[in-house]
């Protein structure tokens, strides 16, 4: 592997890497020890049925959710973590806050903040956490409208907004933050069928700029033409993994081949 | 009615109107801040902490605040050695002082119920979505919690003020000569209940109405956002287009 060359230009230096991350939910076992790697630029769908630990996987990059083992790297930065008696926990709020920052989360049901307009939703983080000139974060939210198509929307409320537009502010809203790494967690499974396509379309856009994402998604064609990976999760463990032509096509797994059945 | 009689009393019992409002203002303001605390604690991970919150609201909604006035008015005495030595006792002999801290712990336990029924309605998945760009602590509850809160909470604490200033004519079982202690003294003069208590009602009207359309302007102004979009025309503003 030509891995040594590619970390020291920078393209396909690690954007984010899981070792053996594991979380149980009380007595229920969610993630049975994940590897992941995703280097800067790939596209990893991520596809599984209904509780196979999809979401808990993004949470757990993002901190939502805290591992109860294993290693997450952001960016190469260890995510430092502590054991304590009431069980894991992050070891500095403040490195999980910086962390936050450079992997944006585009969660199912968009989660605008109710009581501020789309312009202000995209600026919030920029200016509150990280500090950056109010004029500055205007013009780029203003751009990043633009780019998704809603700038006309800006000093709308995220109430008077259908679906696919507050998806897409959403999206606005992580990119406005210069992520190093987009995690979407179902991002059209709450859109009506009409408004599913113009949110993968500004997700092609992302993807084909080069930006990093994990995506969990049920959409096979967004997966199967779009990714650089495809993981399939079964009950908490990866199940399949691989280039989509190599997944999709040869896959000898009996369950991949289930779930893409059904 | 007797007119002329009417106006008078109208503009003696204005004189109260300022002890009104001084017990109403002073007395709300400082509920809030003990709501708070007593909210804080009841939404606490500790046993006691939540207990003592539970049974300070449910002693101080629970007995009559006419009980409570009398309680601290004429119990207080009992402890007079403490209180002289805490330097309390100058200020609790006042009834005064002692109306104001009746009034303050009563709306502080209803204001605590105000408070948390707000924070509780703040949705999660926005608060997950402030966590997830790397907000926590204070400015988690600066810029996202407190303002949708606060937007939740307001017609109901809206109420309270108004409750409030109803309340403060209880302060007049104890000597205190606001609205209504006027009132009763200008009854005891001219033996005419109806048309003194007549004003004294329209007094207290006039200044709810007052705060109740100045909360409503106020709730209009924080929250566009329940409101139509811009751009899209209601009835009522076509006047000001
Ligand atoms: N906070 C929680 N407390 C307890 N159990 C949880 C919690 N979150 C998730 N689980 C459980 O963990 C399992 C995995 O959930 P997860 O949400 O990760 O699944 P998923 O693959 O995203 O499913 P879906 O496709 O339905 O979104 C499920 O059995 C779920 O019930
Ligand atoms: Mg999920």
């Amino acid at each position: 592997m030509s891995n040594e060359l590619a970390t020291r230009s920078g393209a396909g230096s690690s954007a984010v890497s899981v070792k053996d991350l594991r979380k149980n939910f009380g007595a229920l076992e969610v993630l049975k020890g994940i590897n992941l790697e995703a280097r800067k630029g790939d596209v990893i769908s991520i596809l599984g049925s209904s509780g196979s630990g999809k979401s808990t996987m993004l949470r757990c990059i993002n901190m939502l959710e805290v591992p109860d083992g294993g290693e997450i790297r952001i960016g190469g930065e260890l995510i430092e973590l502590k054991k304590t008696n009431r069980g894991v926990v992050p070891a500095r709020q403040a490195q999980i806050d910086r962390l936050r920052t450079r992997a944006s989360m585009v969660f199912q049901s968009f989660n605008l903040w109710s009581h501020l307009t789309i312009l202000e939703n995209l600026i919030e983080a920029p200016v509150h956490v990280q500090k950056r000139g109010r004029a500055e974060c205007i013009a780029e939210a203003e751009a990043l409208l633009e780019k998704v198509g809603i700038a006309d929307k800006r000093h709308h409320y995220p109430s008077h907004l259908s679906g696919g537009q507050q998806q897409r502010a959403a999206i606005a809203r992580a990119l406005a933050q210069k992520p190093d790494v987009m995690l979407f967690d179902e991002p059209t499974s709450a859109l009506d069928p009409e408004l599913v396509g113009e949110v993968l379309r500004v997700m092609r856009s992302l993807a084909a700029e080069g930006r990093t994402m994990l995506v969990v998604t049920h959409e096979m064609n967004f997966a199967r033409d779009v990714s650089s990976e495809v993981i399939f999760l079964h009950k908490g463990v990866v199940e399949e993994q691989g280039p989509p032509d190599v997944v999709f096509n040869r896959s000898t797994s009996a369950r991949f081949k289930t779930f893409l059945a059904g | 009615m007797d007119m002329p009689f009417m106006a008078e009393a109208f503009v003696s019992l204005l004189r109260g109107l300022p002890l009104t409002l001084n017990l109403a203002a002073v007395s709300m303001v400082a509920a809030s801040i003990l709501a708070i605390g007593l909210a804080w604690l009841r939404m606490s991970d500790v046993a006691p902490a939540r207990a003592t919150a539970i049974g300070y609201v449910s002693f101080f909604r629970g007995t009559p605040l006419l009980v409570q006035i009398f309680l601290i008015y004429y119990g207080l005495g009992q402890f007079r050695p403490t209180l002289q030595a805490w330097g309390l006792w100058p200020f609790l002999r006042e009834p005064y002082w002692c109306a104001l801290l009746a009034l303050t712990l009563n709306a502080a336990a209803y204001a605590s119920e105000v408070v948390r029924g707000g924070l509780l309605s703040v949705p999660a998945a926005q608060v997950e979505a402030a966590r997830a760009v790397g907000m926590s602590g204070l400015l988690l509850y600066r810029r996202i919690i407190i303002p949708i809160a606060l937007r939740q909470a307001l017609p109901a604490y809206g109420s309270e003020i108004i409750i409030m200033i109803k309340s403060t004519s209880l302060a007049s079982v104890i000597t205190m000569m606001e609205v209504t202690g006027l009132a009763a003294k200008l009854i005891a003069e001219s033996f005419r209940v109806i048309e003194v208590f007549v004003m004294a009602g329209a007094i207290y009207l006039a200044i709810n109405f007052m705060v109740a359309q100045t909360i409503a302007a106020v709730e209009r102004w924080l929250s566009p956002h329940l409101r139509a979009a811009p751009g899209s025309i209601l009835p009522s503003e076509i006047a000001h287009v």
